[in-house]
């Protein structure tokens, strides 16, 4: 492990010189250590570049840590991981990916995770993206991500993304069973002429499934964000989803969130919000003490629950 | 002492201006300001609070000059000032509020006893977002209780009633009532309600911009049930 890893493992986990437990640790596209624990297995693919990460119904409170590290220019790392969770298990999976470059050539981490959820198992999974380095070469971090929940099982993601990753694409599909929940919590502040796009795909198609999806996003500078959502209901469901952005200098957002309903038992809400932050809300700061740079820091960190 | 030497306040919309405005708010004593709806008195607070900045005329702190001041140091110089119409943050809880107000991490038995004056239990409260979440009257009685946990020295509460179920209201009067014990802060209220004239020591009335008139709460209060400041109000509670 050389140092830049260790700068990005304190980053993006609450790494402190060991992970307790199960972990895969990835350098440059390379696996450079793991560990199973009792009740979480990791595997190397055979025939690509990742690992399956199977977690029995015994794992019941523990993490497993999956973190990719970027430490030099001119890395393209493309990893498949795919998480078998047992019906029972309710673990913490810790990912989270940090891209350094130190010269013009840029690099970039696509990292596709695949999760399969049996039922009544439970999942939250963690993932904190950022790029630093002082190079000029661009850091790209494109995840992908899929889902399948089986009966009753419970998905909660956050992300967060909050600097010095030049362009991203997000993608993410889920299909969810009977009771199944899903929740993704995304927060992405971008800055200077970064570029950031996320697209969510849920399908909605056991009954009494539902979906929160929550996304934050702040743009500087001239950087650009784009923000894609459809859920389709097509029994008994809830969908909710939530696009909310603040603009700052000349940052733009699209928001384009989409809903079907194929059951008149659907019940599909969408809300979005794009502005800038209220000069009211920094006055009120203001008036707590706060300077005015305080308060919209303060005003970001909140809403993006940093 | 907080001071107001003939300040003048125009503004675009010819709206609740202020005319040619000089008193003194003390402390230690509990002062409100009354009046007609647009005769002024959210002006007034706004100038002191430092929202407003007076087109002439000077506001003084404890003898100093603070006309030109920011609001950041108006409020580090001891003024807190309680919106009338709350604010709302998405993603800010209310321990992050009550905690910035503070300007320190706060114990929940702290949080406990400030939210209780308003009649919120912290533990329903302190991780809520200060959103939509809330209903008016939850946001007007946290925003109550970002002031009071600022410990500050001259503290207006811009119409405290407006939005708060009697329940409440009545120990919110308590509170109002102890924070003059407590502390020697200077407590400046704007408000129609008779049960908060009546706890005043000194009554200000604020009418087209200037001061109709001043003097302790028994020089005044009896003139605001007969004569020219006289305001009448079916159910008794209302003076304007």
């Amino acid at each position: 492990m050389n140092k830049i890893t260790e700068e990005i493992l304190k980053e993006i986990t609450d790494w402190d010189k060991v992970f307790d437990g199960a972990y895969s640790l990835r350098q440059d596209g390379e696996c450079v250590s793991f560990q199973n624990s009792d009740h979480i297995r990791i595997v190397k693919k055979e025939d690509k570049s990742g690992i399956d990460i199977y977690i029995s119904k015994e794992a019941v409170g523990e993490t497993v840590y999956i973190p990719a590290c970027v430490t030099k220019s001119a890395v393209k790392d493309l990893v498949y991981n795919d998480f078998h969770v047992q019906s029972g298990a309710d673990v913490t999976i810790v990912a989270g990916c940090g891209v350094h470059t130190d010269s013009e050539e840029g690099s970039a981490h696509n990292g596709i995770h695949r999760f399969f959820l049996e039922s009544d198992s439970r999942v939250m999974y963690k993932e904190k993206h950022i790029g630093i380095g002082k190079g000029s070469g661009q850091r790209v971090i494109d995840p992908e991500t899929y889902a399948e929940l089986g009966d009753r099982a419970v998905l909660e993601m956050e992300t967060i993304q909050l600097r010095g990753v030049d362009r991203t694409l997000r993608k993410t599909k889920a299909i969810l069973d009977k009771e199944a929940k899903l929740i993704i919590h995304e927060s992405i502040m971008t800055d200077g002429s970064e570029t950031a796009s996320t697209e969510f795909s849920v399908d909605l198609n056991g009954e009494d499934s539902s979906v929160d999806l929550v996304s934050r996003s702040v743009a500087k500078g001239r950087s650009s964000q784009e923000y894609k959502s459809v859920i389709n209901g097509n029994v008994r469901c809830t969908g909710h989803s939530e696009c909310d952005a603040i603009l700052a200098d000349d940052g733009k957002v699209t928001a384009s969130p989409a809903l079907f309903a194929s059951s008149v038992d659907a019940n599909l809400i969408h809300e979005a919000a794009i502005g800038k932050i209220a000069g009211e809300q920094i006055i009120k700061l203001m008036t707590l003490g706060l300077t005015e740079e305080e308060a919209e820091e303060k005003i970001i960190a909140g809403f993006l629950g940093v | 002492m907080l001071r107001l030497d003939n300040v003048r306040l125009d503004l675009p919309t010819k709206e609740n201006l202020i005319n040619g405005v000089s008193l003194s708010i003390e402390r230690g004593k509990l002062t409100v300001i009354t009046g007609p709806n647009g005769g002024g008195k959210t002006s007034l607070a706004k100038l002191i609070a430092g929202l407003f900045v007076p087109t002439s005329g000077k506001i003084f702190l404890d003898d100093e000059d603070i006309t030109d001041i920011s609001i950041t140091d108006r409020a580090k110089r001891g003024i807190a000032y309680a919106f009338q119409q709350p604010v709302s943050f998405k993603g800010i809880t209310v321990r992050t509020l009550m905690e910035t107000a503070a300007g320190a991490d706060m114990p929940e038995m702290k949080m406990c006893r400030i939210l209780e004056k308003v009649g919120l239990c912290a533990r329903d409260y302190m991780d809520r977002e200060m959103d939509s979440g809330l209903s008016g009257g939850e946001m007007k009685r946290i925003e109550i209780a970002t002031v009071l946990a600022r410990d500050a020295d001259y503290i207006v509460f811009d119409e405290p009633e407006a939005g708060i179920d009697l329940w409440s209201f009545t120990s919110l009067i308590d509170a109002f009532g102890k924070l003059k014990e407590d502390r020697d802060s200077a407590l400046l209220i704007i408000s129609h309600q008779e049960r908060i004239l009546d706890i005043a020591d000194e009554i200000i009335v604020i009418r087209d911009g200037v001061v109709a008139s001043s003097g302790t709460r028994d020089e005044i209060f009896p003139t605001l049930l007969s004569g020219k400041d006289k305001a009448y109000c079916p159910k008794g509670q209302e003076m304007f």
